[in-house]
């Protein structure tokens, strides 16, 4: 039996999950040490509980009642589901999504709904109704988004894992902001049925966690074909545990357009690169230049795509069937005014942009155009992977930044997504790990692979993890941040 | 110079299009079953409720259905067609978009009859809004609801080349297509009850142009007469519009069946920007070669090729092959007592082309609504009625006395006969009836003998009266000539 309940919390959710099958834990004791922890949550990062009895499971399940927690653009049945959203509130949706449900499936019951920037539109968690979320490395910076309550919440050890969505990095960002992995699988690998959509084409639900292992067992029971989703594959291989430590005879690719020649790229962000890429040679790997002369009109053809999609994707909240309903009693006031009370100004930005770019005698030259982009960028990285196995960039040009700093200006918000929206436009699989410190504030590493090559992926991340031996969450037994001093 | 507007000769060119609910068991991308006035939203669920995180999945049966319909209408298949997102608001869209297909159809370049088909595609039927209030429109009701049981119906929707001259050509193809589309079993093809619901784009132009005229948007025609009233009252519009002067503007126009008046629903100024963009959560539709096959296998005998077949091997009539085929029950009731008639050669057979007649003009009218398969009438019997005219058994006349009754409870034409006497006399009998007639009516024989050919009907008449029909005139005609000598 643990000592203490900061015991439980120093395990990692793979460690937790072995210990429950051991008998060393019981699966409710895990369930009550995360339950409190998120309770005392002072970092805004959860929007609602699970209800406080743990519920049961069975220890021998894969992942043994180690509990998760859940952005809130999840749908699950009965429990309110409003991806951060006005237009949603009260809203609890009669199923539950395909990911959610395979997870509890294989032992991991839902700890809470995390917060998250509206429907998934930000690169801060600033964009939320219920509040921003606070990094627990620095609590007047940012945890990143839009999954910034799964990933604070990780992070600080409120709970042992999570899952969040990335469209354009959405998992990657938050993930290196707070010093943890996250992984966006290919496109397809994962259900996105009952994920609320926001752009079709790029989500992907990915594990937020501590350290690669807990990434690649909670990826393991996400992957697979859906009947609910026809964009859905089954995996081409069984999803591995990693082990390795080594690197030899892996070729790593550095496109200069997302590392040291990216726009906006700090330098304290290249330092930590820099390092990280020596890493992998010390380990084994062979390091090479190679070019990806689209990626930097990624960008760019990312902010015409995804609030195009959105623009049809959130035509649904009208107030007609469920949700928020204003309005005078007129079909255009119902409309108009749910709309207008109901969306933040990031979601109505957007779905302005993406309306625009669709409507007709602008189609071509704004939707028809990003796609070829697009198409030009999925060229880029092929021909890089016929050289590479894999390609290496920072996850994020900057390290966690001040609450506000960016909310005026959406172009350096948006900026935020340059180095990882390259990967979501191929549909390829990306992971972020932590590559070290930048004036105290974590660096995230990227590693993206070719489509279905989560198996390489992780395994090199693994091994670059243990050799850059990072040192994981500053949690301590009260839940605050070792960082916490960074910034006074 | 060009002739003045008001003496030019104009002709009307019309195009259709038709949609078409498919009869699968479910709907297009979810898996509620189709609605058959069940409770008001009792057949939906959180994909056709447009419920946040739903995806859609195609319905492998209204694929099949539609590459059916593609085939029937002997169209190119496309290897790989797409959906796309149709937006609009409107409280019949759960998600304020349609997935319907845009610029490549599962279906192009086809024809039927003499009409090609532009292409057909797969869509998905909207829900159906219920206003409160005196005018059941939108503008004015004091409050609508929505029924969500046809929201997510497979639809195909059929659009053709402007080839059709005339209302009535448009009716009649209609027609052509609503059989085919019957015969296929993929539709219940109900234009009442809008399984059928079809639009016409009408334009006109001066006899000779080459180029296409504007074209207005007549919908909610919902049966044939009036698809072919609304065409016919908006030539007459656009006539009277262009002789006088003025032009015809791009329009929709909803046509009042009460009234035959044709009211604007909204003009070119306020036409929808749909921002077609690929539906990302389906994959191309890329039919394989098994399921072209089950398509291809899946198709029986369309009625066109039936017409033609029933024209050309017995010798039917244009007229009658085409009401025999279009109306599919009614030629498959005529096959079949083709069949059992033993083919058109055998003895005491009524010959085909008699059959068509005895279905098509004796039997059609005695049905009312019944299908003929509904009616006590069986093939059978109706060849061994026809059968016995032929032979001369049973005089025409007194055949349909017969046929009434077996309409009304059915029965053995031979059986009913006898009961009620009709059987033709006897050659001894009807020799000494003739006898008597003509002993009896000596004027008549006289004229007939002075070259007043006509004057033998009174003879006849006396005949049949004294037989009460149970000769056949042609025959008694003979035997008086015989006697009189002429």
């Amino acid at each position: 039996m643990a000592d203490s309940p900061s015991d439980v919390v120093a395990l990692t959710a793979a460690q937790a999950a072995d210990a429950v099958r051991a008998r060393e834990l019981s699966a409710s004791e895990v369930f009550d040490v995360y339950r409190r922890r998120a309770e005392a949550d002072d970092l805004n990062a959860f929007l609602s509980l699970a209800e406080p009895a743990s519920p049961s499971t069975d220890s021998d399940a894969p992942l043994a009642g180690v509990p998760l927690a859940v952005k809130d653009i999840f749908c699950v049945e009965g429990v309110a589901s409003t991806a951060a959203s006005r237009i949603l509130e009260g809203y609890r949706p009669p199923y539950t999504a395909t990911v959610v449900e395979r997870l509890a499936a294989a032992g991991a019951p839902m700890l809470g709904k995390t917060n998250m920037d509206e429907f998934a539109m930000g690169s801060s968690n600033e964009n939320s109704p219920y509040g921003a979320v606070r990094n627990p490395w620095n609590r007047e910076r940012v945890p990143g988004g839009s999954s910034g309550g799964s990933a604070a919440a990780v992070a600080a050890g409120l709970a042992p894992w999570s899952i969040g969505t990335d469209t354009g990095g959405s998992v990657r960002q938050p993930a290196a902001l707070c010093g943890l992995v996250g992984l966006k699988p290919t496109y397809g690998s994962v259900s996105r049925y009952g994920m609320i959509a926001f752009a079709s084409s790029f989500d992907q639900a990915g594990p937020i966690t501590r350290d690669v292992t807990d990434a690649a067992l909670l990826y393991r029971h996400m992957v697979g074909r859906d009947p609910c989703d026809s964009t859905s594959l089954d995996h081409r291989e069984a999803i591995a545990l990693p082990a390795g430590d080594r690197l030899d005879g892996v070729r790593f690719g550095v496109p200069p357009q997302l590392a040291a020649e990216g726009e906006g790229i700090q330098a304290g962000v290249l330092e930590v690169f820099e390092r990280a890429i020596e890493r992998i040679e010390e380990l084994g790997g062979s390091v090479e230049e190679v070019s990806l002369p689209h990626a930097e009109h990624g960008l760019a053809a990312y902010y015409v795509l995804a609030p195009a999609e959105a623009s049809a994707n959130l035509a649904r909240y009208d107030g007609v069937r469920y949700g928020r309903r204003d309005g005078d009693g007129d079909l255009v006031s119902l409309y108009e005014q749910t709309r207008e009370n109901g969306f933040g100004d990031e979601v109505k930005r957007r779905i302005m942009l993406g309306t625009y770019a669709l409507s007709s005698g602008y189609y071509d030259a704004y939707y028809g155009r990003a796609q070829r982009v697009r198409t030009k960028i999925a060229e880029d990285f092929a021909a890089a992977f016929e050289r590479v196995d894999l390609i290496v960039t920072p996850t994020s040009p900057s390290v966690a930044f001040r609450l506000g700093e960016r909310t005026g200006d959406p172009l350096a918000m948006y900026m935020s997504d340059y180095c990882t929206v390259p990967m979501s436009l191929a549909g390829i699989p990306a992971i972020s790990i932590p590559g070290g410190l930048s004036d105290g504030l974590p660096v995230g590493l990227q590693l993206a692979g070719p489509a279905f090559s989560e198996n390489r992926l992780l395994e090199a991340a693994h091994a670059i993890e243990l050799g850059i031996g990072f040192e994981g969450v500053p949690v301590g037994a009260d839940g605050r941040g070792a960082g916490e001093a960074a910034d006074a | 110079m060009p002739e003045p507007a008001a003496e030019r000769r104009y002709e009307p060119v019309i195009g259709l299009e038709i949609h078409v609910q498919l009869s699968t068991r479910t709907k297009m991308f979810c898996g509620c079953e189709l609605s058959f006035g069940q409770e008001p939203n009792s057949r939906t669920c959180p994909v056709c409720l447009g419920h946040p995180g739903v995806l859609p999945v195609v319905n492998a049966e209204a694929v099949h259905y539609g590459l059916m319909i593609g085939l029937a209408l002997d169209c190119r298949i496309a290897p790989r067609s797409l959906f796309h997102r149709k937006s609009y608001f409107y409280p019949d869209q759960a998600k304020n978009y349609q997935i319907s297909q845009y610029d490549v159809p599962l279906a192009r370049d086809g024809r039927l009859g003499d009409v090609r088909v532009h292409r057909a595609h797969l869509e998905e039927d909207a829900a159906k809004l219920v206003h409160a209030g005196a005018s059941g429109r939108i503008h004015s009701a004091s409050g609508s609801t929505v029924d969500f049981n046809r929201g997510g119906t497979p639809l195909v929707e059929i659009v053709t080349e402007p080839d059709l001259r005339s209302a009535a050509e448009a009716a009649e193809w209609l027609r052509l297509l609503r059989a085919t589309l019957k015969r296929l079993g993929v539709s219940d093809v109900n234009m009442e009850e809008g399984s059928l619901r079809c639009d016409a784009n009408v334009s006109i132009r001066p006899v000779g142009q080459a180029t296409l005229g504007v074209k207005a948007e007549l919908k909610n025609m919902n049966s044939f007469r009036f698809l072919q009233r609304g065409i016919e009252a908006e030539i007459v519009r656009q006539e009277e519009l262009v002789r006088g002067g003025g032009e015809v503007t791009q329009d929709t126009l909803h046509f009042d069946p009460r009234t035959g008046a044709l009211t604007s629903l909204r003009s070119k100024e306020e036409a929808h920007d749909y921002r077609y963009f690929p539906e990302p959560d389906l994959v191309p539709l890329a039919p394989t070669e098994p399921m072209l096959e089950r398509a291809r296998a899946a198709l029986p005998e369309l009625p066109a090729e039936r017409a033609e077949r029933l024209e050309r091997e017995l010798a039917l009539s244009a007229d009658t092959a085409r009401l025999l085929a279009y109306r599919g029950e009614l030629g498959d009731f005529f096959e079949a007592a083709l069949a059992a008639n033993g083919g058109a050669t055998a003895d005491g057979a009524a010959d085909a082309r008699t059959l068509a007649s005895w279905v098509t003009v004796e039997l059609v009218p005695r049905l009312g609504d019944r299908e003929p398969a509904d009616s006590p009438v069986t093939p059978d019997a109706l060849a061994k009625l026809a059968g016995m005219v032929s032979s001369k058994a049973v005089s025409q006349s007194a055949a349909k006395q017969v046929l009434d009754a077996m309409a009304e409870q059915g029965g053995d034409p031979e059986q009913l006969v006898a009961e009620r006497g009709l059987a033709l006399a006897g050659a001894d009998e009807l020799g000494e009836i003739v006898d008597r007639a003509v002993a009896s009516n000596r004027d008549a024989v006289e004229q007939v003998r002075s070259g007043n050919g006509k004057a033998i009907g009174a003879i006849v008449g006396a005949v049949m009266r004294e037989t009460k029909g149970r000769a056949d005139g042609g025959e008694v005609q003979r035997m008086i000539r015989e006697r009189i000598g002429f």
